[in-house]
């Protein structure tokens, strides 16, 4: 990169930009006099320092997505934190997000950029694309039209676009090309704080490197967190430096993702990483027996115990604290660390 | 003997540009295969972002024409499709998943009308009970039921959950053919294998045959029989899915085998890096 | 729906006040059905009497209490306005919807037929009608005129969602489901251009009770019946502000006054509140 960086403090120190306590946030439906409450983010806790990228993977409907919009501050009704607190601190601003929402809001665009999953909800489907930069972006940037239509061009050229897409209408675009059009939306500001639900998944694997290269890229230059949620293990394994699985609305295990990869402490760990499917081999590839577990009702003690094949007596009725774990991590199982891939 | 979908240089051109430019972009560019009646097989698409992929499957369901070239299912030409009558009928055997969950849910929609107006049309379920009963089993196939389903807005449903709705909906009518845009690009590995495992017992059993448009190299190497591999429109590589993956020749195509990401930290990074480097330098 | 009238009502000042405004204008258009006399009638009170306690709105020179007068006319002009507007509605959406979903040639065509209408004056088409109707000319026949004259304008603007919506891919979601084209529109195409349709009925409504007034002023509809425009009319052929009877002239004024804001703050508010995008922000999407 030749670009002359923009100013910003060099920190070095690993420092905690998100700290997240015990949180706890439900969809809440009265329907038709029955409540229903869907515990998606279950009594989390965990902190994103700087300078890093934090992956959070899990099934789907393991509720990733209702933990960034929490995170995010993006919650609507009937969704509710229940329990709970989400802290940034930007420099010297500190926000906790659900005490000081209209800190939070100042922060949005400028300190912390959200991706969000399905790509066409950010764009209007009936403005041509340009409009959404000089929406979302142009006010932040303090730069002239020029200069602002040139660096989103050179922004999209990056991400592998032809400038011309910013004439286009969304529906004239690729599932792919609208993708990294939210992305480049979501960059061009370049964050302090970026927030990624499954960036990559409409990608082909040529331009997911690319995608994936240039927000670690940015990351880097910038010394920005990332959190990047995907259910993909082999993108957590390329850009992520420390990974969370949550399964069933909480944690399972967190840890360095290199650590976690080589020796998973947590069977479902383990059966994620396993479970990938590799050119040339063909063999079955089991998915988890039983079914994922409803969130409305969920099971037990351990939320895996239905579907753990190394579950024990205990593993019903006692729910496992997320403890430190060998690896330099947490995990929570009663059994940690007694599976071993391969 | 007969065939099932037959493409004959069949190529799409989009207008690019202004108002006043005449230039266009040809995003099917002059393809040709064809899938036999009697073997039901699982044909996969892969190719990159913008490749014409999603637009091969719109002209498969009919919702566009190629500028030349034909589509003929299993004998009419399906631009010829005109009234209704002839419309549904292609419908309860062809039957479309898409791309991106959120958009294929209209969002002031429930969910599960789309499931009900299938059954109703194409299943000839006519009564509530009935039309819960010919759904709830479609989604027992996908490891959803009708109680999780029923009554809910797509915003309400992970994009997981929603992709499986839309897999068990197309199953619905009993279709001969199922375009699958990415239907799998939106859930996570393990459901990923169960979609894609389903997609083998339909074909084995219910002799289902399959158009699979992916990006993933490898479950297309996991479940296809055949595979053609599209760069800006035009097929550059085709032929038995595993002989092809296993040694492409086109340097496009070894390009996309290399890229797709080694499940192993180290490694992967490493090809991100390298890729970085490339581009920059 | 109780609870969504509350939360407006509550929230969103524009729609208090324009509620407001209408439900003034409503109890006045009730209040028609309990006239004392008919409203017909000439010389039923007392001529020339200012507004005071007996007659509130005072009494005009043709003997007629103009409370009585305002109420007759305020209903039969509202009548007018949203049979127009109620027809072209049907029109615009049908047009609008239809020739945005099936698009290409079809779509072309309607659009120039379209425009053309559109281009035609009103008043004149309206005014030579008149001229040869004379009699046959009664307000039914006058609103269904309006309302083929008055549609163009917002078929257009929905056929511009329209276009959109049908490549939207939920669109060929919903037709491989089994629905039919007419479900499509009207399930799920509908609730996006509802917006549009609010507007433009307000704007509607408004051009509609114009044009009423404006014919009536020049005394080309049924005088006898009794309008904001005939009021007006009336007014003027007895010089009503030569000879001091303002009354009989401001009374209409500032109904019609009432009506155009109330309306226009309804339909602004209604507005915002029917938006897809913030229907979809409020179910928490
Ligand atoms: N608005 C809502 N009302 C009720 N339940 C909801 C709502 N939104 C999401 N849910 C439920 O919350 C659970 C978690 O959903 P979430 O979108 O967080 O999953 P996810 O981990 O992001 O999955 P995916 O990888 O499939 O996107 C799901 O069971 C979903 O049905
Ligand atoms: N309605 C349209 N008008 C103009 N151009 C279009 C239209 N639809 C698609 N295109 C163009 O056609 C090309 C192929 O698009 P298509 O959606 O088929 O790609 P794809 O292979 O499905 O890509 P992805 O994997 O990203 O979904 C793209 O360059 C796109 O911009
Ligand atoms: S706690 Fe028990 S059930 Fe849960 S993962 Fe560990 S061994 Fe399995
Ligand atoms: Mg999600
Ligand atoms: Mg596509």
């Amino acid at each position: 990169m030749t670009e002359v960086l923009d100013f910003k403090p060099a920190v070095t120190q690993a420092q905690d930009v998100l700290t997240i306590r015990d949180l706890k946030a439900y969809y809440v439906n009265d329907m038709f006099g029955v409540r229903r409450e869907v515990r998606a983010v279950d009594g989390i806790s965990l902190t994103v320092r700087r300078n890093e990228v934090y992956g959070i993977a899990g099934e789907s409907s393991s509720g990733k997505t209702s933990l960034i919009k929490t995170l995010a501050g993006a919650i609507r009704p009937p969704m509710r934190v229940v329990d709970g607190s989400v802290n940034f601190s930007f420099g010297d601003t500190h926000i906790d997000v659900y005490a000081e929402p209209e800190k939070m809001k100042a922060a949005r665009w400028q300190n912390l950029s959200y991706i969000m999953q399905g790509s066409m909800s950010v764009l209007n489907p009936v403005r041509r694309i340009k409009h959404a930069f000089n929406d979302f972006a142009f006010r932040h940037m303090g730069l002239d039209r020029r200069a602002f239509r040139q660096r989103v061009e050179s922004h999209l050229q990056k991400l592998g676009l032809d400038p011309n897409v910013l004439e286009a209408f969304p529906h004239q675009l690729s599932g792919g090309m609208r993708q990294r059009v939210t992305i480049a939306l979501a960059t061009v500001c370049e964050p302090e704080f970026i927030i990624a639900d499954e960036p990559t998944t409409a990608l082909d694997v040529l331009v997911q490197q690319d995608v994936l290269g240039l927000l670690k890229e940015v990351q880097a230059r910038l010394g920005s967190s990332v959190v990047f949620v995907t259910h993909d293990m082999s993108v957590h394994a390329a850009i992520t430096d420390r990974l969370a699985i949550m399964y069933a609305g909480r944690l399972a295990e967190e840890g360095p993702t290199q650590a976690m990869f080589d020796n998973p402490q947590h069977p479902y760990t383990a059966h994620l990483i396993a479970s990938l499917p590799r050119i040339g081999d063909v063999s079955t590839r089991k998915s988890l027996a039983g079914k994922p577990p409803s969130l409305a009702n969920p099971p037990s003690g351990c939320r895996f115990h239905p579907r753990c094949p190394i579950a024990i007596d205990r593993c019903s009725k006692e729910v496992p604290e997320m403890l430190p774990s060998a690896i330099g991590g947490r995990v929570a199982c009663f059994r940690a660390g007694e599976v071993a891939v391969k | 003997m007969s065939k099932l979908l037959e493409l004959d240089h069949v190529t799409k051109l989009y207008p690019v540009g202004g108002l006043f430019s005449r230039q266009s972009i040809k995003a099917v560019n002059d393809v040709s295969f064809s899938l036999d009646a009697d073997k039901p097989e699982i044909f996969a698409i892969v190719g990159e972002s913008g490749s014409g992929k999603s637009t091969m499957a719109k002209m498969m369901l009919g919702n566009e024409v190629p500028n030349s070239g034909r589509l003929v299912f299993d004998g009419t030409d399906i631009s010829t499709i005109r009234n209704r009558s002839q419309r549904e009928a292609f419908m309860a055997r062809v039957q479309p998943v898409f791309q991106n969950p959120f958009e294929a849910f209209n969002p002031l929609t429930r969910v599960d009308a789309y499931l009900f107006g299938t059954a109703h049309r194409f299943a000839g379920a006519n009564n509530q009970a009935e039309k819960e009963r010919v759904c709830d089993e479609a989604l027992q196939r996908v490891g959803l039921s009708m109680a999780e389903i029923k009554g809910r807005f797509s915003h309400e449903l992970s994009g997981g959950q929603l992709q499986r709705v839309a897999v068990a909906r197309a199953l619905i009518p009993s279709p001969k053919l199922i375009v699958a845009d990415e239907p799998v690009s939106m859930v996570d590995a393990s459901l990923r294998m169960s979609i894609v495992n389903l997609f083998r017992s339909l074909r084995d059993e219910l002799k289902v045959s399959i158009i699979y448009i992916t990006h993933d190299l490898a479950t297309a190497y996991y479940i296809s029989d055949r595979v053609i591999i599209m760069q800006k429109g035009v097929v550059i590589e085709s032929g038995d899915a595993r002989a092809v993956l296993d040694n492409p020749t086109h340097p496009y195509s070894i390009a996309l085998k290399n890229a797709v990401l080694p499940p192993d930290p180290r490694a992967a990074s490493a090809a991100i890096r390298l890729r970085s480097a490339a581009a920059a330098g | 729906m109780f609870k969504v009238l509350r939360d407006l009502l509550r929230y969103n000042r524009e729609f208090l006040f324009g509620s407001l405004l209408i439900a003034i204008i409503l109890a006045v258009v009730v209040a028609s059905y309990f006239a004392p006399y008919d409203e017909m009638m000439t010389y039923a009170v007392i001529p020339d009497m200012p507004p005071g306690s007996e007659y509130w709105l005072g009494t005009n020179s043709r003997g007629q209490d103009m409370f009585w007068q305002l109420a007759a006319s305020m209903r039969n002009t509202l009548i007018f306005g949203i049979v127009v507007a109620l027809i072209s509605r049907v029109i615009a959406i049908a047009v609008g919807l239809i020739s945005g979903y099936v698009g290409g040639k079809t779509d072309q065509a309607i659009m120039a037929f379209n425009d053309t209408l559109g281009a035609l004056p009103n008043i004149p088409i309206l005014l030579l009608l008149v001229f040869v109707l004379r009699d046959q000319m009664t307000w039914p026949v006058l609103a269904l005129t309006a309302a083929l004259l008055g549609w163009t304008h917002d078929s257009r603007l929905i056929r511009s969602v329209a276009l959109s919506l049908r490549t939207r891919e939920f669109t060929r979601h919903a037709a491989f489901s089994g629905m039919r084209t007419t479900q499509i529109l009207l399930r799920e195409h509908l609730p996006y251009v509802m917006p549009i349709v609010f507007f433009t009925t307000m704007n509607n409504l408004i051009w509609a009770i114009g044009l009423e007034v404006t014919l009536s002023i020049l005394g080309f509809s049924d005088i006898n019946r009794p309008t904001i425009g005939g009021m007006i009319y009336w007014a003027n052929a007895h010089s009503a502000m030569v000879a001091g009877i303002w009354w009989w002239i401001a009374v209409p004024m500032v109904a019609v006054v009432m009506l155009f804001i109330g309306l226009f703050l309804l339909a602004m508010s209604v507005n915002e509140y029917i938006d897809p995008r913030s229907r979809l922000a409020r179910m928490g999407a």
